[in-house]
């Protein structure tokens, strides 16, 4: 088999690597990105198809052997001290086209929202100057560029940037971030997610661009406690939306809901399966709901979606240290501040300047290699709270401290302090 | 020196770009403004706004590693039902804004002639969310992309419907990094063997403290092996993770006899009902039999049909598994329980039964 066809002004026939194990893949109902990757190979006169010919090969190969041969590097465009993520061939003996195959991390449009135009103008920008390999999107959330060469890489980026596009995150830096569909198409969201977004990473570029941070730092943006982009999990920085009122009851749809769905199976799906009891169904079918149980995590609102939302008194959760399992094991992140509001200006602008102020303390007191979560174990969550000026707060814990191996000969001071706030809280 | 330099471009630092300018309209038109929602088929939402605007989202899967041809491809259908505006969702589904519900059927017609499968929705089981593996990754375990083509190829039937008990989130991932993150199934690479040095490398390679300070266990030293500075690691104490190796390539952590499958389970991030959970161990020590996985899919298959079969309506993975208890878990799904499932590491104790409360 031979493509046949002259590229990059060479002459001479390129042999197709025979791909045995991939061929596997290209059966079934789901969609094979081997097909996509043979589409790219056998683009005749394409200047891509023999590097994506030998990446074929390449990764065959690793099926066969059932290793990786990709190693690391550096590679940057100008300016920038991250967002390429470099990869070198170990197998470039075999495979000589493919022996760079770089990736540009860029930042998408918060919630993911695209033109079919802007997604035209990425392909043909990645089809003149790249393998013609995107991936939409990776774990961070960035678009993945994938398979540049070192010498294509300063001007693939310009055209991207060109056209409205800025490099991600990698390395010891700020990450990209990625937020739910929010406000844009969900009647759940309690904030204006991509507002909160972009003006946070907006005004910490720096961090993102010039990697000087002890170790990666992620924000994620959820407009509910549904979490759709997995924050608690995987941000050092997740912002929940939430509400602090009273949760919106229409009765005329809750007495629809029960006689379409029935009495029985509101109680089991609904009614019972409130986490703090705070639900009651009435004999006449209408809901009673104990506001101050209640702790806002959805489920009566997912389930019942016309009868249920959120209050109006909206804004979000700030949690803190979230991150899989390197170096000490998994951690969630934890509830810093249980309501910020997000309404106003001013409202955005307090949550920028804290999430600098969170940043800010992560650059000056982390250990290399140390994600904040760490950090906050180390120093333990009151050293934390005081360093980002944050009251302590019982909705920081499961329950208090179990442990008797504490001082506590200014526990007088720290109550009255407690009382101080509840006073200026009750005079507000 | 010659002072003539090409200098490049200055780049705009632009920062995270402003999405309205892409947003469907009527979601622009509608921003925070939603009033409710249903969805009257598998794979189609319906939001309803306040202003009685109503947009039908059609959701299908991709392949996530897309050539251009693909995306294109799903331009064309962009352009021809959806005013060419698309969005995707964070586990690689791309989604088609309509607003008129006459177009739903043609849509989803047209996204399955050209092989893009419409679900995803509700209590699906959505596309698997994954890393880069062989294709791109500088420390796979397995491949990524490849692995979970077969494993939506047999799970297809239960992304296009909504028969599951709820939502199931399935991820994979090439390493114990785990970049594929927390998931109701999580089925990641765990090694059995302590890395192989190639101490003739580790001197010029690696920066060797750094490679000490990132054991989470201590085990790693520095040693002199056949008079070359180089690290050594203490296997009695090693733990397999492999974190040694992104910093240390020559610690060589995959092989052929070392590179297993595990297959975590009841992970959940959202905050519906319980509080947002850690996946647990179901089983280890799977072959690594790329790309079919053959081994892996059957344990898969298992444990989704045991929680679709056993689980109440809205029950997660995990939530079905505190009711029922593990000893049923493991006798609905034929696996082992073994000491490997208690855990020894910080805070293990926590983990443990310090109750009389027990399942028969």
């Amino acid at each position: 088999m031979k493509d046949g066809e002259p590229h990059d002004g060479k002459t001479e026939e390129v042999e197709i690597h025979p791909t045995p194990m991939l061929d596997q893949l290209e059966d079934g109902p789901w969609p094979s990105f081997v097909t996509g990757l043979k589409r790219l190979r056998d683009s005749k006169g394409e200047r891509y198809a023999p590097m994506v010919n030998d990446l074929m090969g390449q990764l065959n190969h690793s099926y066969e052997n059932r290793k990786g041969y990709w190693k690391g590097g550096v590679v940057s465009v100008y300016g920038y001290g991250g967002g390429i993520i470099p990869r070198y061939s170990e197998v470039a003996d075999k495979f000589p086209e493919s022996k760079e195959f770089h990736t540009l991390r860029v930042m998408p449009p918060p919630g993911f929202h695209y033109t079919t135009d802007l997604l035209r103008k990425m392909c043909d920008i990645w089809e003149e100057h790249g393998s013609g390999l995107i991936a939409f999107h990776g774990q961070s959330g960035d678009i993945m560029f994938q398979g540049c060469t070192t010498e294509k890489t300063q001007v693939a980026f310009d055209e991207l940037n060109k056209i409205g596009f800025d490099l991600g995150g990698a390395g010891p830096a700020l990450r990209t971030a990625m937020s739910c569909v929010g406000a844009a198409r969900c009647e759940q969201s309690c904030l204006n997610e991509a507002r909160a977004h972009r003006g946070i990473i907006n005004s910490l570029l720096d961090e993102m661009h010039r990697p000087s941070l002890p170790y990666k730092f992620k924000f994620k943006f959820s407009g509910c406690g549904n979490d759709c982009v997995n924050a608690i999990h995987r941000a050092d920085f997740a912002v929940i939306g939430t509400w602090r009122d009273d949760m919106k009851v229409n009765q005329e749809e809750v007495k629809k809901h029960v006689a379409k769905v029935g009495r029985k199976y509101v109680i089991d799906t609904v009614i019972s399966m409130c986490p703090t009891r705070a639900l009651s169904l009435h004999d006449d079918d209408t809901l009673e709901v104990d506001n101050k149980s209640c702790v806002r995590c959805m489920h009566c609102i997912n389930v019942m979606t016309k009868a249920l939302s959120p209050g109006d008194d909206k804004g979000a959760s700030i949690m803190i240290g979230g991150k899989r399992s390197l170096k000490v094991g998994d951690m969630m992140g934890i509830m810093i501040k249980p309501f910020i509001k997000l309404e106003t200006e001013e409202d955005y602008e307090a949550l920028e300047e804290f999430a600098e102020e969170c940043v800010e303390f992560f650059a000056d007191n982390a250990l290399e290699h140390e994600r904040v979560g760490e950090t906050i174990d180390r120093i333990g969550l009151p050293a934390f709270l005081e360093a980002v000026d944050v009251d302590v707060d019982p909705n920081m814990v499961n329950h208090p401290r179990t442990s008797s191996y504490v001082r506590t000969d200014d526990f007088d001071e720290e109550a009255e302090k407690w009382f101080e706030r509840k006073a200026e809280m009750a005079s507000e | 020196m010659s002072t003539e330099r090409v200098t490049p471009r200055a780049a705009d630092e632009l920062g995270v770009p402003d999405h309205i300018q892409y947003m469907h309209p009527t979601l622009v038109k509608n921003h925070g403004n939603w009033d409710w929602h249903d969805r009257p088929r598998p794979g189609v939402l319906h939001h309803v706004s306040k202003t009685g605007d109503e947009v039908w989202t059609v959701r299908a899967g991709t392949q996530r590693q897309m050539d251009v041809y693909t995306i294109r491809t799903l331009c064309d259908i962009g352009d021809d039902f959806a005013d060419g505006h698309v969005r995707f969702t964070t586990r690689s589904n791309i989604e088609f804004m309509v607003t008129d519900q006459a177009k739903v059927d043609p849509l989803i017609a047209a996204l399955s002639e050209h092989g893009f499968p419409v679900g995803g929705t509700g209590a699906s089981v959505s596309m698997v969310s994954h890393t880069q593996g062989w294709l791109h990754c500088d420390i796979p375990g397995t491949d990524a992309s490849g692995v979970v083509k077969g494993l939506m190829d047999m799970l297809h039937g239960e992304f296009i419907d909504e028969k599951m008990p709820n939502r199931v989130r399935i991820t994979t991932s090439c390493c114990q990094i785990n970049c594929g993150g927390q998931g109701d199934i999580a089925i990641n690479v765990q090694y059995t063997k302590p890395p192989k040095i190639n101490h003739d490398l580790v001197a010029n390679v690696c920066e060797r403290p750094a490679v000490v300070a990132r054991c989470p266990v201590a085990a790693i030293r520095p040693a002199m092996v056949d008079g070359k500075p180089t690290l050594e690691v203490d296997e009695k104490k090693c733990i397999c993770c492999g974190a040694c190796y992104p910093p240390c390539p020559p610690m060589q952590i995959n092989g052929d006899d070392s590179t297993k499958i595990a297959i975590w389970v009841g992970g959940k991030h959202s905050n519906a009902r319980t509080k947002p959970t850690f996946h647990k161990l179901a089983v280890a020590n799977l072959p690594n039999n790329a790309p079919h996985w053959p081994e892996v899919n059957a344990v898969v298959k298992r444990i989704v049909e045991a929680y679709k079969t056993d689980a109440k309506h809205w029950e997660r993975m995990g939530e079905w598994i505190d009711r029922i208890g593990w000893g049923r878990f493991f006798e609905l799904t034929d696996l082992a329980f073994t000491k490997h499932h208690l855990d020894t590491w910080t805070g293990a104790r926590k983990s443990m039964n310090t109750s009389a409360h027990i399942h028969f």
